[in-house]
């Protein structure tokens, strides 16, 4: 029996991006929040200290900072034909545990969405035709535009002290930006970051190619920062060690090192850490969300009654709740009716590896240290003669040089031996990648629901992942490997060797952690499970955060908009609906 | 006759200007108010508060060199509190360190400091401490060896050390300079941790605030000199030190930070000044005479080189001038220079959190090393740091550090 | 497909008793790794109180890591890095144990996209290869086991594992195969406090310098080697201190 806590304002579940900025924003206006926690509490010293952070055996390979499938994982097939089997380790994406969320452990890589993103089914009809799109894809219109996210994203930008060069300044077209980038209302807050070889290296053999190269907007400061909120921020010292660590001199944004310092002090505010909620909870009309339950670190389980709920975990673990909480119609692939677990999406990447005469030191280097082409993103270019929609992003990405996981090897470079100590030796310090960053698009068949058969450590039953690329993805994909092999051939390599992505999407090696849908946003609650402002269809005090409700997932990392639509979401709870609980639109 | 209103009982930011020594008479309410900011001038729950949940109760253990004394009970509760004390007789404890039964008080208790309050201030004190919650719990006796332990033998130390003595201001300097005198040398009680004692624990006039030993740290001086001491500070400077924590050349660590976080971050900017424009005063006394500091081709230059580069760079950078707002600068560094190396050692060995003030609530911090380098590399390294970028102080041997270590060991043991 | 439980290969092995079969349904009281931090030093991987592997299983895996990533004219190898005692620790530890895995029943083969699917934990896949490849081998190399094979026996054997062209158990030998080329590199590659690497061996075969925290000034040297001593996280000489 779960004992029953006094009630909060607000209890948010997740304590990552987006419950520190709605924590902040809320509390701001003097709202009782809570947090809570699944993970442990973290902290820039001593948890990402400089002295131990790294260390790429304990948090690249072992996994020293995500969550651990032994508690909680998913089933995974890739067409309902299957049988689904547990994600017994962490693979294809790492979701995260502890204070600060996948925001501790990203690489800083932040974009936003392109205008045509919002309107990808309204645009895509009118440009190609209703017939261009597959008969399974569920391609939909998000029901927010980028004109109305704008400045949001802005926030978010100065929230994190973005370091980049604006491209579009109130439709003006700038010199060392993206050129096909929305029109943002200022610059980014910091210049971009230095410059590392092999980015030099890039952007010249794309320049050549006829292409438009910039420097990636990266939440690595490249000057100390005082964010929106107040914070002082460091600076990045180029240690090549983002992704999966964390940040030891304040200069990644993260929760910890952009919001903690002027949340976790207040009065109004709480975080119960090592606290996992297992259920939303609502009244006999089911309409009214009354609070939720959590386990905490010794098995005991309470209710924290709340008047707005807010489901703030990573995106399939908001769509979990849901189903576990019965609220929403779940979705039926068969029939293509219910909303929750439907669409589903992903991210579709490719490289290709790129081995010089130079010494390119790439253990110089930071999460978003790297230089893009955006030309065949989105719209940017004519898919007609491509039979696709969508498309990516490419990039020369100096993230690391971490010597077990970032190595470079030629083709045919054997596994094992004398010949792979070779190809080790010769390669390391002279090899980068042009990576590809796709879009997935939303299909019938992708889809998550709950498993019949294997359950978590609270005896529910696991969310169950339903997904493959379909033609569309492929094709784009292909196509945009080949585009980097065209860098890639223009930068005079002695040696090169694309690695395009074939066949089923697998589970096992590591890809993105993009992982979006589940519990779409839209104007309409046949296909949606929240409205534009990510407020619940069916239950007005419950909204959802995160990447979640994306309805298909552009080719660029979601993080920024996330940022965006949770700064979006918060205006509209502070401004409408404290002052008038209910439903902020009607379908 | 005006009535001074309260203000604000928010905890941050006391917009309280008393002028100095004379004040209005108050209505209690105001009374009370200004004991409460002088209650955090002279930082009296550095001592007195152990348990947070029991504020002023005492029981802390405060350390000295000839043992530890445990902090008392300041509430006014009537058996283990001052409950049942008269306005004399607390005045009494703070001018002349005497208690009711007369009994002396320990010298830990820095009435030799608060001997210069006025009867006024002291008055103030009381009445802010009567207001709060009395708490029931009895003082721990000192755990001090014979003849220590025998309290009348205080009076011999008062012979040699103490003379009581109301502030009395000099007639040749600014009110700001005289308010600065009456705070630093009064409630501040800073010489008592910035001044060198000698093995008696006494003070000699003429050292004070040259720097010294405090709590297992090294206070730096706050005279004049410009390597070991704030003869390069600016008023403002010390200012912004003292309200928030950390300025551009420095950040508050260890137990200074807690005397920001607890006492001077509440302090008006115009007593804040005032402090600072005293401290400014105090002359140079030639500490920073030429440093015999290695060449730099020295193999403990050539070490510590590489071990800064290694461990330190990170955050201070490779030319030891640090992030702007962030992490000081090694370059001309006070405390790098201090002419005894006891807090670096600290800092290196365990590393430390910056105050979190409403200013700079980022409390940032630096990680501990003690794990990962010898004495010999922690030695190099900072007689590395301390002969770079123009500072100028004596190496540092790889046993200073072994002693550290055994200290911090010792301490928490 | 010879089916080993769990206890059948937990007999006379140093593991943990909590290692038992596991209810798929009741809810499980542990205590969360992602906790906070242990105050700033990394945890005890450094020195455990003892290994996984018995003497025929060490001298199996010094013998195949050797062959993994051979001594030869670059230089030592896998074995010179003391990666067999990487392994051993590894084992040891959590990830031998698969104690952050999701390990409950049912099991199932899956496809190549499912993932592991075995129903051993890292340890004891070790233990069951190990003994099953020997007992092979001895039956058909007149009484050797892959220690005492000479260096090309091994790696023809390592190759015909590698296509599972070996008959045991299905394909554990080439799952286990996998699992050893990756911890072998993990090994040779990983921090020195790990066992392995040592005196940097794999880094110098490299050149990753060790974990520095700051490349400002020579992140713009183009094409320039970066030139300091190698480092470990726990200093220059790789060794951790008294504190």
């Amino acid at each position: 029996m779960a004992k029953r806590l006094p009630p909060k304002d607000v209890v948010l579940v997740g304590f990552g991006w987006t419950a520190s900025i709605l924590a902040k924003e809320l509390t701001d206006v003097g709202l009782q929040v809570v947090a809570l926690e699944r993970g442990g509490f973290r902290d820039t010293i001593p948890d990402f200290s400089p002295t131990t952070i790294q260390d790429e055996l304990r948090y690249a390979v072992r996994n020293g900072l995500f969550e651990e499938p032994h508690r909680e994982t998913l089933t995974f097939r890739n067409d309902a034909s299957q049988l689904a089997l547990p994600m017994r380790q962490l693979g294809s994406f790492r979701p995260a545990a502890g204070a600060g969320g996948a925001g501790v452990h990203w690489n800083g890589q932040n974009w936003r969405f392109l205008p045509s993103d919002f309107v990808a089914y309204t645009h895509n009809v009118q440009r190609y035709g209703k017939g261009f799109i597959p008969a399974d894809m569920n391609l939909q219109d998000w029901g927010v535009t980028y004109e109305e996210l704008e400045p949001h994203y802005d926030a978010f930008e100065y929230l994190c002290g973005i370091s980049g060069k604006a491209g579009n300044l109130g439709g003006k077209l700038q010199e060392g930006g993206n050129p096909f980038e929305g029109a943002r209302r200022r610059e980014y807050p910091l210049p971009p970051l230095k410059r590392c070889y092999s980015t030099v290296l890039f952007d010249k053999a794309a320049k050549e190619a006829g292409l438009h190269p910039f420097p990636a907007p990266a939440a690595n400061t490249s000057e100390p920062y005082k964010n929106l909120y107040g914070v002082q921020m460091g600076q990045c010292t180029f240690c090549g060690y983002c992704e999966w660590f964390g940040c030891g001199n304040y200069s990644k944004a993260s929760p910890q090192a952009c919001v903690f310092p002027v949340l976790l002090g207040r009065d109004n505010f709480e975080l119960r850490s090592q606290c996992e909620v297992t259920k939303v909870l609502r009244d006999s009309s089911g309409k009214r969300a009354t609070g939720v339950v959590y386990v905490d670190v010794t098995g005991e389980a309470y209710e924290q009654p709340a008047d707005l709920v807010i489901l703030c975990a990573f995106a399939q673990h908001n769509v979990h709740l849901l189903l576990v909480s019965g609220i929403g119609k779940p979705y039926d692939p068969q029939q293509n009716v219910g909303v929750v677990g439907r669409n589903y999406a992903y991210q579709i990447t490719s490289s290709v590896d790129v081995f010089l005469d130079e010494v390119l030191n790439p253990f110089m280097g930071a999460g978003a240290l790297g230089q893009i082409v955006d030309d065949f993103n989105g719209d940017n270019f004519d898919h007609g003669p491509h039979g696709f929609i969508g498309g990516g992003y490419l990039a020369n990405w100096n993230t690391g040089g971490r010597p077990i996981l970032q190595h470079h090897l030629p083709d045919k470079t054997p596994k094992w031996g004398s010949g792979f100590k070779k190809a080790l030796a010769e390669n390391y310090l002279k090899s980068t990648s042009i990576a590809t960053h796709g879009c997935v698009m939303a299909y019938r068949g992708n889809y998550l629901d709950l498993d019949p058969t294997y359950r978590d450590v609270y005896g529910n039953p696991l969310l169950r992942l339903t997904f493959d690329f379909h033609d569309n993805e492929h094709k784009m994909s292909d196509f945009l490997t080949d585009r980097a092999a065209e860098v890639a051939k223009a930068m005079k390599p002695r040696s090169m060797h694309p690695k395009p992505r074939k066949g089923h999407y697998s589970i096992v090696p590591y890809q993105t952690t993009h992982n979006t849908g589940g519990a779409v946003m839209g104007t309409d609650p046949r296909t949606s499970v929240v409205n534009r402002y990510l407020q619940s269809w069916d239950v007005p005090n419950l909204f959802v955060m995160g990447s979640s409700v994306f309805p298909q997932n552009p080719g660029y990392n979601p993080t920024g908009t996330v940022g965006a639509l949770t700064f979006w979401a918060a205006r509209a709870i502070k401004e409408q609906y404290l002052r008038n609980p209910g439903p902020l639109m009607s379908a | 006759m005006a009535r001074r209103k309260s203000l604000l009982f928010a905890a941050m930011g006391l917009a309280l200007a008393a002028a100095p020594l004379a004040f209005a008479v108050d209505t209690d309410y105001g009374k009370v108010a200004r004991g409460r900011y002088l209650v955090h001038a002279g930082d009296c729950a550095a001592c007195h508060t152990d348990d947070e949940g029991k504020p002023f109760a005492g029981g802390r253990a405060v350390p000295t060199p000839f043992g530890t004394i445990y902090s008392t009970n300041i509430t006014p509760d009537k058996e283990t509190g001052i409950g049942n004390w008269t306005d004399e007789q607390f005045y009494k404890a703070m001018h002349e360190g005497m208690r009711p039964n007369g009994q002396h008080l320990y010298p830990a208790f820095p009435y030799p400091w608060f001997t210069k309050l006025s009867r006024d201030d002291v008055l103030a004190i009381k009445a802010y401490l009567d207001s709060l919650k009395p708490v029931k719990q009895a003082a721990k006796p000192p755990d001090l060896p014979w003849p220590l332990s025998v309290r009348e033998s205080v009076a011999g130390w008062n012979t040699m050390f103490f003379k009581a003595g109301t502030f009395q201001p000099d007639a040749k300097k600014s009110a700001q300079w005289n308010r600065g005198a009456y705070l630093v040398e009064g409630l501040g009680h800073c010489g008592a941790c910035h001044s060198p004692k000698n093995t008696l624990g006494g003070i000699k006039k003429k050292d004070r605030f040259e720097g010294g030993k405090g709590e297992g740290w090294f206070a730096v001086s706050l005279d004049g000199d410009r390597r070991s001491g704030l003869g390069d500070w600016t008023v403002d400077e010390i200012v912004e030190y003292l309200k928030t924590g950390a300025n551009d050349r420095a950040r508050a660590m260890g137990p200074m930070a807690e005397v920001v976080h607890n006492s001077t971050m509440y302090l008006t900017d115009s007593d804040l000044r005032a402090m600072a424009t005293y401290l400014k005063g105090l002359p140079a006394d030639g500490t920073d005479r030429n440093a015999s500091v290695p060449a730099p081709d020295d193999d403990r230059m050539k070490r510590g080189r590489l071990v800064y580069a290694d461990q330190c760079a990170g955050c201070h950078m490779q030319n030891g001038e640090g992030i702007a707002h962030v992490f000081p600068a090694i370059k001309g560094n006070t405390g790098a220079q201090a002419q005894d190396p006891t807090s670096l050692a600290r800092l290196v060995l365990q590393g430390a959190h910056s105050a979190k003030t409403p200013a700079k609530p980022e409390g940032f911090a630096m990680p501990a090393f003690g794990w990962k380098l010898s004495n010999e590399d922690i030695a190099d390294v900072l007689t590395y740091i301390r002969a770079s970028w123009g500072n100028q102080a004596e190496p540092v041997k790889a046993s200073k550090i072994a002693d550290v270590r055994k200290m911090i060991a010792k301490s928490s043991g | 497909m010879t089916s080993m439980t769990r206890r059948e290969l937990l007999k006379g092995a140093a593991l943990l008793p909590a290692a038992a079969a596991v209810a798929t349904t009741a809810p499980i009281t542990f205590v969360p790794r992602t906790m906070p931090s242990s105050g700033g030093r990394p945890p005890d991987y450094t020195a455990p109180a003892q290994g996984f592997l018995n003497t025929d299983e060490k001298a199996f895996v010094e013998a195949a890591v050797a062959r993994i990533i051979p001594a030869d004219d670059l230089g030592p190898g896998a074995k010179e890095a003391g990666v067999a005692d990487f392994i051993d620790r590894q084992l040891a530890g959590p990830y031998g144990l698969a104690e952050t895995w999701y390990m409950q029943g049912p099991w199932q083969p899956g496809t190549e996209q499912q993932g592991y699917q075995l129903r051993l934990a890292p340890a004891q896949l070790y233990r069951a290869a190990i003994a099953q490849i020997d007992r092979h081998l001895k039956q058909s190399q007149g009484n050797r086991g892959f220690a005492q094979l000479d260096p090309k026996a091994q790696d023809d054997f390592l190759h015909a594992l590698e296509k599972a062209d070996v008959k045991i158990s299905g394909d554990l030998g080439k799952e286990f195969f996998e699992m050893l080329v990756v911890n072998t590199i993990e090994g040779f590659l990983a921090d020195p406090i790990y066992g392995g690497n040592k005196d940097f061996i794999g880094w110098k075969l490299v050149g990753f310098p060790g974990p520095r925290y700051n490349y400002v000034a020579q992140i713009g040297e183009f094409g320039k080697k970066f030139d300091m001593p190698f480092v470990s996280i726990a200093g220059r000489d790789a060794g951790i201190r008294e504190s």
